[in-house]
């Protein structure tokens, strides 16, 4: 067998396959399936309460009005049907001016914001993820190796991970604090956090620096599943290291790493605690979620339009992503 | 296989909706009903008891108070969850949530939203012992809805070492500064010029309205339903803080300061000069402090004479869903009464609301920045008096911000201050 011609994983992925296939093949017992689905049943109703209501629930006040005040000076009910004017509000730009007219959004309106904040989002969720895949995959590597004080590289590695958000983002105001430690040990005079290019740059700093040791534990879990004699079949035939990273590492530590992408992608795009504590939003780091929760002080059923609206860009990106990695897994395996 | 993918993926995301989906509901009019009768034990709904003053008040209204007897009930001590817990507890009329504290800022949309009781007829509480700028904020449409209790002002905090006496015009303190400070940055063993709150958070709100209404300047109109900030005032108030960068006598590192971090920076002894609130004196005056002796209280300087402080502040109001109005009455009244006041100020440093107060000899000799709140507070403008607070706010403090760091101009940046209040008063 030579390592170019047909790489190793495709074996793999094959028998893997087969053996799914096996399993499929056996016919289930019908009243074994009832039971299961009664014993499911308390948690698909409970499931359908706390989650599908609230989202039901969410939509239809998407379409709905906001209280406006009245002559007297109070708030109206609100809640009347508002079409899709919540939707064209954020998606469209579109605001009441004075005098009943509809206008563009003005700058300081949470409207104008809407697409720079799903610009922002997206771009830290490419750029985070893309530096902790990389990080990532560079620190799974070296927790794999047999070496002496492995345990005590694992335990640096994993700790960041371990501290929550809230208080990793205090801990980074100190570091990013103008006279701090990061602009004396680069030698710059950087306001971190108020100017734009670098409260940008800081919180992707921060976010990789946390959350690396998430995306280095699954991929480090996937190389663990490689069986050591595939590495020494290939030593045997002639394979350098690099070719066998790209040709047996990679391909075989795939899905682990799909999924540690994919969970990535996701937990960035609904990035809110990280850039609030740094930042509060200022110096263009007002993510998606931030926008929802500054409109919700303002009106709830304008809100739920923005989160409606939210839920449906990350749902698509992730489907997007599930299908990229799946179609590959899946095409590797049934070849 | 692919649409079962899906399918929890949307369950999963769907946490995102669930957030907004909580405490729906809506408004009800502003009808009052039943007169100042209910009695019985009540619960007071206040923010997180910093100042540790809540055992004094609730000791002292029980004892004289045994059949109506107070519970208090904290909330977290972040202005935000404040008023969304407040928020979900009116809409969904809880009878539990008799007497409530409120931000200034709040006042408005809750009276707009008929939750409080608006104090007038059988409410009407004798008001004439309180500085009137605490009775203006707790207004909305001429009428009282709720009774102040805590007061606060801003101050100007200044190196006595460094300058000999406060300057009382935004020319003297930048020629005060000429020589002895750094320009655009804090570097080296010389202080930076000023600095606020001029981070983009609700402090900004607070030091661009008072670089504002220092000239002359509003920012809504009487009824809170229209915009006045674009104005030829407000330009020039706005513009000694847009100046303040540009020119250097604001150090840049200004632009992510919050109360805190500007007053950890004075205290380190890295500026000249500091607005902020009477609160910052106690630490100034402590252990950590560098310029422990070093530093003078004065009222905020204006473009000719003395400035306008926004005015912050908490009061009490009552909930019209409560059973028990009658008690409530009274309590607004205990909160207001001298001994509570004194007690506040002495336990809690809260600004008090009686006016003779800040001109108690024994209060005097203990807080000698009394006299200058004082003035700072008699000059003091309410923040916009709007029901659109949370969007109002956005307004400024985006434009305020962006012209702060040379986004825009001052005149631009008003311009959109002005459309966007404009447009969150017709309902965006």
């Amino acid at each position: 067998m030579s390592i170019t011609s047909e790489p190793i994983a495709e074996n793999a992925a094959d028998t893997s396959g087969k053996r799914r296939r096996r399993k499929r093949d056996k016919t289930i017992h019908t009243g074994e399936s009832r039971l299961a689905f009664l014993l499911l049943a308390p948690t698909l109703i409970m499931l359908t309460v706390i989650v599908g209501y609230p989202i039901i629930k969410a939509i239809y006040q998407s379409f709905l009005t906001d209280p406006g005040l009245d002559s007297s000076g109070f708030f109206n009910e609100g809640n009347s049907w508002n079409g899709l004017a919540n939707y064209k509000h954020w998606l469209l730009q579109q605001c009441p001016g004075a005098g009943g007219v509809t206008e563009s959004c003005p700058t300081g309106n949470l409207g104008a914001q809407f697409w720079s904040s799903v610009g922002i989002t997206i771009g830290f969720t490419v750029v985070t993820v893309l530096l902790e895949t990389i990080i990532g995959m560079c620190f799974a590597l070296m927790m794999h190796r047999a070496f002496k004080g492995r345990a005590l590289v694992r335990v640096a590695i994993l700790i960041p991970w371990a501290i929550p958000t809230a208080v990793i983002a205090k801990l980074w105001i100190v570091i990013f604090d103008p006279q701090g430690v990061l602009n004396n040990v680069l030698g710059t005079d950087f306001a971190w956090t108020s100017e734009s290019g670098p409260a940008r740059a800081a919180i992707v700093i921060a976010d990789v620096w946390k959350t690396t040791p998430f995306i280095a534990l699954l991929i480090l879990a996937g190389l663990q599943g490689i069986s050591n004699e595939i590495y020494e079949s290939a030593k045997v035939d002639g394979a350098n290291a690099w070719q066998r990273f790209w040709r047996i590492t990679l391909p075989l530590v795939k899905p682990a790493l799909a999924v540690a992408v994919i969970f990535r992608s996701l937990d960035v795009l609904r990035m809110y605690d990280l850039p609030w504590i740094l930042t509060q939003g200022a110096n263009g780091t007002t993510t998606m979620s931030i926008l929802v929760v500054r409109q919700l002080n303002s009106g709830l059923n304008s809100a739920s339009a923005l989160s409606t609206i939210t839920f449906i860009i990350i749902f698509a990106i992730a489907l997007g992503l599930v299908r990229l990695f799946n179609a590959n897994i899946v095409e590797r395996g049934t070849r | 296989m692919r649409g079962k993918g899906a399918a929890a993926l949307a369950g999963l995301l769907g946490t995102a909706l669930v957030l907004t989906a909580c405490g729906g509901g809506s408004s009800d009019g502003g009808s009052d009903s039943g007169g100042a009768s209910g009695k019985g034990p009540f619960t007071f709904v206040t923010g997180k008891d910093n100042s540790g003053t809540m055992p004094y008040i609730a000791d002292e209204w029980n004892k004289a108070h045994p059949d109506e007897k107070v519970t208090i009930k904290q909330q977290s001590d972040s202005a935000d969850q404040q008023l969304s817990d407040l928020q979900q507890h009116f809409q969904s009329k809880d009878a539990n949530y008799d007497v409530v504290t409120v931000d200034v800022v709040w006042t408005a949309e809750f009276a707009a939203k008929g939750w409080l009781v608006p104090l007038k007829d059988d409410y009407a509480i004798d008001q004439a012992a309180l500085l009137p700028a605490t009775v203006d904020a707790a207004t909305y449409n001429g009428t009282q809805y709720a009774a102040p209790y805590a007061s606060d002002g801003g101050l100007l905090y200044y190196r006595k070492d460094l300058v000999k006496k406060a300057p009382t015009t935004w020319d003297e303190l930048i020629a005060d500064c000429d020589g002895k400070t750094t320009k655009g940055t804090i570097k080296g063993s010389k202080p930076g010029c000023y600095a606020g709150q001029l981070a983009k958070y609700e402090g900004l709100t607070v030091n661009a309205a008072e670089a504002i209404n220092a000239t002359g300047g509003t920012i809504v109109s009487e009824d809170g339903k229209s915009s006045t900030v674009d104005s030829a005032q407000a330009t020039t108030g706005l513009d000694f803080l847009v100046n303040g960068f540009k020119d250097g006598y604001i150090p840049k590192e200004a632009l992510g300061f919050k109360e805190t971090e500007s007053l950890n920076a004075f205290s380190a002894g890295q500026l000249m000069f500091m607005r902020n609130w009477p609160y910052a004196a106690a630490i100034l005056s402590g252990d950590s402090s560098k310029v422990a002796d070093k530093y003078g209280i004065a009222p905020l300087p204006g473009p000719d004479g003395h400035g306008a402080s926004s005015l912050g502040g908490h009061s009490v109001a009552i909930s019209q869903y409560s059973d028990t109005k009658g008690s409530a009455l009274e309590f607004l009244k205990f909160m207001q009464s001298e001994e509570v006041q004194r007690n506040d100020l002495t336990v809690g440093t809260l600004a008090p609301v009686l006016s003779s107060l800040y001109t108690d000899e024994a209060l005097v000799k203990k807080f000698t920045y009394l006299p200058d709140l004082l003035k700072s507070i008699e000059s003091a403008v309410p923040r916009p008096v709007t029901p659109f607070y949370p969007a109002v706010t956005q307004a400024i403090q985006t434009n305020a911000y962006a012209a702060m760091q040379g986004d825009t101009t001052t005149a631009e940046a008003l311009k959109n201050m002005a459309a966007a209040i404009n447009s969150a008063a017709a309902g965006g």
